[in-house]
């Protein structure tokens, strides 16, 4: 392979704190994958970086339109980053429809890098630009930086020697936008080029084209006399110690893994594929030497049915799906409630109602979660507020539910599932141990399966355990036997008891602290789930603006952290940022009787942090 | 199987609770052979697990001395699926009813059939909905009049057996509550099988459809109107087993045997390893009070084939998986393939 040389740069350098770059071009263009390897490459250099991938539902919608575009974001600095920015730096525009879709993300002044093939008559149309007039011709993109690149015509000239066909040597033109972009952030190829090498494997004719385009790309930059910056971005002073990059879905898969591992518990998953919540099941069936059992059902109730019989059988059963496919599993989270076995189900959420919209983000199944079924049948619900937060929350679900012998939901969103940052990931050994109540062997007298411990849990006697037979069901319970009963004040004591159990979970979770921000004062953001980021960066601008606001992240929602109450008291207001139509704010005003106030958002899209600063503004004025 | 079980009795497998089907319920009659074959089905008790949905017949585990769930309405074939694949040492009796599996669990029944878990699933058919007070189910005959269809029922009943093997079934059966000798024969034949094994019960709800099966059970019509298949044996039936049945090419034909038509060596032999002739069995499903020289309804067991099952298969994926892999490291899995160092 032709030996590369890269001349010292003679450009201007900008150093720049953080950026945010914005890949889009039709769904078919590879700009999941640019987007993804510009964020590996990026982290591996050892920058804070926050991602979020924005796709259309379709597979492959009408090329050209923008209902067809795909969007990859990614922000990164040598400051910590905590969302993928609200507006971006850099807008790469694969196509017309690119441009026209994502143009009101770009901050006035920066740059457009766009490929000029794609901006051709039939393009125009197919986008909708009137009359069918150039955007890059007309002077009106005068308010921004515009580099014009043929993308499509020098990916060809440099594959001009290469036997592929027209087709497959067009699809290697993300590669040299990839390049192109190393190029202008001053990052190496090394990383791309190992990838590319692994994902071609067998094919040297596609190794060897997409690593010549990459390089194209990188050489372009570097030889065209057009672009006189470059720009760096210097490490971020995180925290010392070996990180990798992790989305949130593939988080939470390995907190399940490392939860059933810590417990000795072998890991049941039974799921039916939905977006966006499939990415869980094809990491988890990766692993299948971690002795996982993944099971693809036939539909949503038998993949929570089934995991309902795993854990009958003394596996940590888990499900997961999405919003819809929740509501299928509705019953059945009401049978294993009443059964008082472990289960953990993962709501990747998505928009809603009915289909909604599968692959946009929302916050509106928190009430699901909590009311979604019939009768009064509590179960736990805690949130995950960031990718690699999905570990964590993940282990405490999976420990809550082992531990207090109840099903639990495990809220994400597609948001944080999608979305990908650097993780500081732990040691085994430092992840706490996790005990399930297993009953090994028959004690004295009469085996009762509805005994309770101090922490009203029932003990977990397995099939195959030898004198400790005995029958669960739906049906009420006697209490300690489990005997049908219809007794009426057995039932109310079953209920109660029921009840008791899941609000005693309180006592072993830990009290809610102050993310940031002092622990009383006149504003306090309360957030949930993947608004954390938001919030987070929100909070840190007013702060240097020179303003006091303090912020409160939940990942216990049901039940709250016992000192939420008094901490929430210590405010003036409380505000409650969330993507539904204010679903966290209604408990918080029943349960402690303040006057929260909320600020919502239902567009499909994450809160910006500026939404939220604005959003804030009055009442630090008042 | 464990040969190492101890020695059990049939009262060894029933529970202390009352049991609460409607007096005469043919449901008593399957309960009670039930715990007379476990003694010899080669498992420990507590190896043993009963599963249900919801109907009548789905009370059936709280009166099992062994493990059981009685589950939610049609999905028991899923919970089954789960147990089996936790722990495949276990013994599972999935008890459903026409309603419970053919209605509102339809899909988790042929799933189960076409992955073979090595399961039992017993489908108690009253062709009427119990618990529920009397409406028709898809086993119900056209123009069955019931509560919620006064003017007769307008759906085409389910074939089920015929169901279950277009599923992929590979052990097919069929047997009745007032044959308990028979029934019996036919549920070891059932837990001996590896694999889904499917046998439908024609059960007589004596309070909301009786006498569905009496055209089978009763003395003046049963020999015209049923024929007990056992493997190796000719298709014969009929009073003083008069008749038998011949295959013309694809077609079964009833023939006299006593007329000098055809004789014993003549008739179709069963054999229930043999698929298109199952098929055909399978498709012997005519009304009963339709006209003379109708086909015989076909009892025991009409169909089984050895085919690898899910648990082994996905047991045996896992087991590869550590073979080449390694036992997975969790350490090695959180750290991931790309690291860096912040120093």
């Amino acid at each position: 392979m032709e030996e590369i040389k890269i001349k010292e740069p003679t450009r201007v350098k900008e150093i720049k704190k953080d950026v945010t770059i914005l890949f889009a071009g039709d769904s078919g263009d590879g700009i999941q994958l640019t987007g993804s390897q510009f964020t590996n490459t990026t982290a591996l250099f050892g920058n804070d970086i926050s991602t979020f991938p924005n796709f259309p539902a379709e597979i492959r919608a009408p090329q050209g339109t923008i209902a067809g575009v795909s969007g990859f974001q990614l922000n990164f600095g040598s400051v910590e980053i905590f969302t993928p920015g609200d507006k971006c730096d850099v807008l790469v525009a694969m196509n017309a429809a690119a441009l026209k879709a994502n143009l009101d993300k770009l901050k006035i002044g920066r740059t457009i890098i766009a490929n000029t093939s794609g901006f051709d008559k039939k393009n125009l149309k197919l986008a909708g630009y009137l009359d069918m007039e150039n955007p890059l011709e007309n002077n009106s993109l005068g308010k921004y930086r515009v580099i014009e690149i043929d993308v499509t015509k020098l990916t060809r000239e440099a594959l001009k020697d290469s036997d592929l066909g027209v087709k497959e040597k067009d699809r290697s033109k993300n590669m040299f936008v990839l390049g192109f972009l190393y190029w202008m952030y001053n990052r190496e190829m090394q990383p791309t080029e190992n990838f590319i090498r692994k994902k071609f494997q067998g094919r040297q004719d596609l190794i060897d084209a997409n690593i010549a385009v990459l390089r194209a790309g990188y050489n372009y930059g570097d030889t065209s006399e057009t672009f006189t910056t470059r720009f760096e971005v210097k490490p971020a002073p995180l925290p010392k110690g070996v990180y990798r990059n992790i989305a949130g879905n593939q988080a939470l898969a390995l907190g399940l893994l490392a939860a059933a591992k810590k417990a000795d518990m072998p890991l049941f998953y039974g799921s039916y594929p939905i977006t966006p919540a499939s990415d869980i099941l094809h990491e988890l069936s990766k692993h299948k030497n971690m002795g996982v059992r993944s099971f693809q059902a036939e539909d949503e109730i038998a993949a929570v049915t089934s995991a309902i019989g795993a854990s009958f059988g003394g596996n940590l059963g888990v499900t997961a799906s999405s919003g819809p496919g929740i509501a299928l599993k509705g019953e059945a989270l009401g049978l294993a409630m009443i059964l008082e076995l472990p289960l953990v189900v993962v709501n990747v959420q998505r928009g809603g109602p009915s289909t909604g919209l599968p692959t946009k983000t929302e916050q509106a199944d928190l009430l699901q979660a909590l009311y979604g079924r019939n009768g009064e049948a509590p179960i736990p619900v805690l949130a995950a507020s960031s990718p690699r937060d999905c570990f964590y929350t993940a282990f405490e679900a999976v420990r809550i539910a082992l531990e207090h012998m109840t099903p639990v939901f495990l809220l994400s969103d597609g948001y944080i599932g999608n979305g990908s940052e650097p993780w500081k990931f732990p040691l085994s050994r430092d992840l706490g141990s996790i005990h399930p109540p297993k009953i090994e062997q028959k004690g004295e007298g009469e085996f009762q399966p509805y005994a309770r411990d101090e922490k009203f849990v029932r003990r977990w006697a397995i099939p195959g355990t030898l004198g400790l037979e005995h029958r669960i069901g739906g049906l009420e319970k006697q209490d300690l036997t489990g005997n049908v009963s219809y007794d009426p004040k057995n039932h109310e004591k079953m209920v109660g008891l029921r009840a008791a159990k899941v609000e005693k979970i309180a006592d072993f979770i830990p009290l809610q602290t102050v993310d940031s921000g002092p622990d009383e004062g006149k504003v306090c953001i309360l957030g949930w789930g993947s608004t954390y980021g938001a919030i987070r960066t929100a909070v840190k601008t007013l702060t240097e603006e020179g303003m006091e606001v303090s912020h409160i992240h939940l990942r216990h929602l049901f039940p709250f952290p016992k000192n939420l109450g008094e901490l929430l008291k210590n405010f003036t207001h409380v505000l409650v940022p969330e993507l539904n139509n204010g679903q966290l704010v209604k408990l918080i005003r029943s349960e402690y009787l303040i006057d929260a106030k909320s600020i919502t958002k239902i567009q499909g899209m994450p809160f910006s942090s500026s939404e939220i600063r604005d959003a804030v503004m009055p009442y630090l004025a008042s | 199987m464990n040969t190492e079980a101890p020695t059990y009795t049939p009262k060894d497998f029933a529970t202390d609770q009352e049991v609460r089907w409607c007096p005469g319920c043919g449901d008593y009659s399957i309960l009670k052979q039930v715990q007379s074959v476990l003694p010899d089905a080669g498992f420990p008790k507590e190896k043993i697990v009963f599963i249900s949905g919801i109907g009548c017949s789905s009370r059936f585990p709280y009166y099992m001395d062994t493990y059981g769930m009685h589950g939610i309405h049609g999905r028991a074939p899923a919970i089954a699926a789960g147990l089996k694949i936790a722990n495949p040492d276990l013994s599972v009796w999935v008890i459903t009813g026409d309603g419970d599996s053919l209605s509102i669990g339809g899909n988790h029944l042929i799933h189960a059939l076409r992955r073979n878990f090595d399961i039992n699933i017993l489908l108690f058919n009253n062709e009427i909905y119990g618990l529920t007070k009397g409406q028709y189910s898809p086993t119900s005959p056209e123009g069955k009049v019931t509560k919620s269809t006064p003017m007769g029922s307008v759906d085409h009943p389910f074939n089920p057996l015929a169901l279950a093997r277009g599923a992929g079934g590979t052990f097919i059966a069929r047997a009745l509550d007032r044959d308990p000798k028979h029934l019996r024969v036919v549920l070891n034949e059932a837990n001996r099988h590896k694999g889904t094994s499917l046998v439908e019960i024609y059960q007589n709800c004596n309070v909301f459809n009786d006498g569905a099966f009496e055209v089978f059970t009763d003395k003046a019509t049963k020999a015209e109107t049923t024929i007990f298949v056992e493997d190796g044996q000719p298709l014969v039936f009929g009073e003083n087993d008069s008749k038998g049945i011949v295959l013309d090419g694809a077609q079964p034909r009833v023939v006299n045997l006593e007329n000098g038509e055809a004789s014993k060596n003549d008739l179709w032999v069963h054999d229930s390893s043999n698929r298109f002739k199952a098929a055909t069995l399978l498709r012997c499903f005519d009304a009963p009070d339709a006209a003379a020289g109708c086909l015989p309804r076909p009892f025991g067991v009409i169909f089984k084939e050895d085919k690898t099952c899910y648990e082994d298969l996905l047991h045996g994926q896992i087991q590869t998986a550590i073979d080449t892999k390694g036992p997975g490291d969790l350490d090695a899995l959180l750290r991931g393939e790309n690291t860096w160092e912040i120093v």
